[in-house]
């Protein structure tokens, strides 16, 4: 497929947000899906569809609603799963995001299995919902913590990664995208190298899963964590993939309804897959959202979204770079996603930001929950426009446009 | 959003009057904005009368928390330091001359909350904000 197989116009109508004025006579140009991505008609009219007809609790319920809603909650699971070429739908668990995915395996895997002393290796390029997690884990714990540099092409130095891996790490938890640079780091080549060594591997998919197929058994990924929200689904649902074997030893999370087959007034017995990780009641219309989000995303179809997306990004780079006084960082197009970040001579990216939005543009501005990696670029924040499957060369020429009235008004 | 880059914003963040380090100093402070990066230090000479003799600010952020510094340091110079401490956001807002949400607020008062910190000690500064 090519990007003329995308009929953008057409993917437009679908997001009733994208007709927004943001000020009178000015319409929203969203650069920011990064931060999270719009929601098209389907997925919205799911939400509504299931509270006007089918809201009930599920599980355990016997009327038909119940039913109905415990069918459509475990349906979305295969759908999710299907889209991520997971085995079995019970090694994903619905978390709230990725971060609690993450949080969910460092409390559970990692409080059940290390050790002081154990190494976990994450990279110069993470979030913070892929540092702090461990950064916390390993205080309780006394672990030591390495890091995969960044090259200064923005890629991970995958030799000083060998040699890390001489240390005997437990597990490798990194970014499959970052969400900064827009790297695509190699993770398959990162997971066999972690394995070679005895390690487990955690895939932050938050960017890289709403972006291209992420095929999770050709990849051999230990575990994978992403959000619903990234992906045109609803915010508050989120999955935790896990290797079953894996899933089955780990200690459950959170204790409460569901997740429990038998209580006991001083004990429990721990429900099976994926039950076990899911107490109390869960987001069940986001989950039938999600489904709704992953349908469209698999009816675009992904490998024409990852195309349209590093076409208006080798487009953007381009034009970003002709600009006097702005610097983008990162890889070249080849490497990324569609993420451009950049830094403007004497302006604070706040600033760039703000006099975007006058002409309906969002970007993004700040650390993006990455301090760490912003410290290593030497510089305190930058500014980030992110595109997806409905963004627009026009849009692009906008944002291009927007910067020179930036320089302009600084100059 | 022309009407929050007003001239004047600009002006003090390009070219500002009270940019740099006093050292040494009678009262001095730093903060930053976790939010956006930005941070900001304060530095005070006080006369034997109590009044404001030197200030300068330095550090680095937006225009906003930049040119508000600058314009705060123009206006406090001369004044004591429980003038200091009687200010509120409306009389940064006032200075600024401009209606701000409330991510960008954070900006504007970042140079008053740090100015305050160091005249009154972190915790009654951070009351008085809340309270001002």
């Amino acid at each position: 497929m090519n990007v003329k197989d995308l009929d953008i116009t057409r993917i437009r109508k679908d997001f009733p947000i994208l007709q927004r004025e943001v000020h009178p006579g000015v319409r929203l140009v969203y650069l920011d899906s990064t931060a999270t991505a719009q929601k098209p008609s389907s997925v919205l009219e799911a939400m509504d569809h299931f509270y006007r007809h089918s809201n009930a609790n599920i599980h355990r319920g016997v009327h038909t609603l119940a039913e109905e809603a415990t069918a459509d909650y475990e349906d979305a699971r295969q759908t999710v799963a299907n889209f991520i070429s997971a085995k079995n739908a019970r090694q994903l668990i619905y978390t709230r995001n990725t971060t609690e995915s993450i949080n969910l395996v460092a409390q559970t895997w990692g409080r059940a299995n290390l050790k002081e002393g154990d190494l976990v290796i994450l990279t110069e390029m993470e979030h913070h919902s892929n540092l702090v997690p461990w950064q916390m884990l390993a205080a309780e714990r006394n672990l030591r913590l390495e890091f995969i540099p960044i090259t200064s092409d923005g890629l991970l130095d995958l030799d000083v990664y060998q040699k890390l891996l001489q240390l005997q790490p437990r597990m490798v938890a990194f970014t499959h995208m970052s969400n900064v640079l827009g790297t695509i780091n190699p993770a398959k080549t990162i997971i066999q190298m972690a394995h070679q060594v005895g390690a487990l591997t955690l895939v932050d998919g938050a960017q890289s899963v709403p972006h291209f197929k992420v095929d999770v058994t050709d990849l051999d990924a230990d575990f994978l964590a992403f959000s619903a929200h990234k992906m045109v689904g609803p915010t508050g649902i989120g999955i935790l993939y896990g290797r079953e074997e894996l899933l089955q030893a780990m200690p459950p999370y959170m204790g409460g309804g569901d997740m429990i087959r038998k209580v006991f007034l001083r004990s429990f017995v721990a429900n099976e897959l994926p039950h076990k990780f899911e107490a109390g009641t869960p987001a069940i219309a986001e989950a039938i959202g999600f489904r709704a989000a992953v349908n469209y995303l698999t009816h675009i179809g992904m490998n024409a979204i990852a195309e349209h997306e590093h076409r208006l990004t080798a487009y953007a780079i381009e034009r970003l770079e002709e600009i006097p006084g702005i610097h983008v960082f990162g890889p070249d197009a080849g490497h990324k996603g569609g993420v451009v970040s950049f830094a403007t001579d004497g302006v604070h990216p706040h600033d760039v930001a703000q006099v975007l939005d006058s002409d309906g543009i969002a970007i993004r501005a700040g650390h993006h929950c990455a301090m760490p990696l912003h410290e290593k670029l030497k510089i305190p924040a930058s500014s980030r426009a992110s595109f997806y499957l409905y963004n627009t060369q026009a849009e692009v020429d906008a944002l291009v446009k927007g910067l020179y009235k930036v320089i302009k008004l600084f100059k | 959003m022309d009407d929050l880059y007003r001239e004047v914003i600009i002006e003090h963040y390009k070219n500002p009057s009270y940019r740099g380090e006093l050292n040494p100093h009678d009262i001095t402070f730093e903060d930053e904005n976790p939010l956006c990066g930005d941070h900001l230090r304060v530095d005070l000479r006080v006369g034997e009368d109590g009044c404001i003799k030197e200030c300068a600010f330095s550090g680095h952020g937006c225009a906003i928390s930049q040119a508000s510094a600058d314009l705060l340091m123009e206006n406090i110079l001369g004044k004591t330091l429980d003038d200091v401490k009687g200010m509120s956001k409306e009389d940064v807002l006032d200075l600024l001359g401009i209606e701000l949400g409330p991510v960008r607020l954070k900006c504007a008062l970042l140079s008053l909350k740090v100015l305050k910190a160091g005249v009154y000690g972190v915790a009654q500064a951070t009351d008085s904000l809340v309270g001002g």
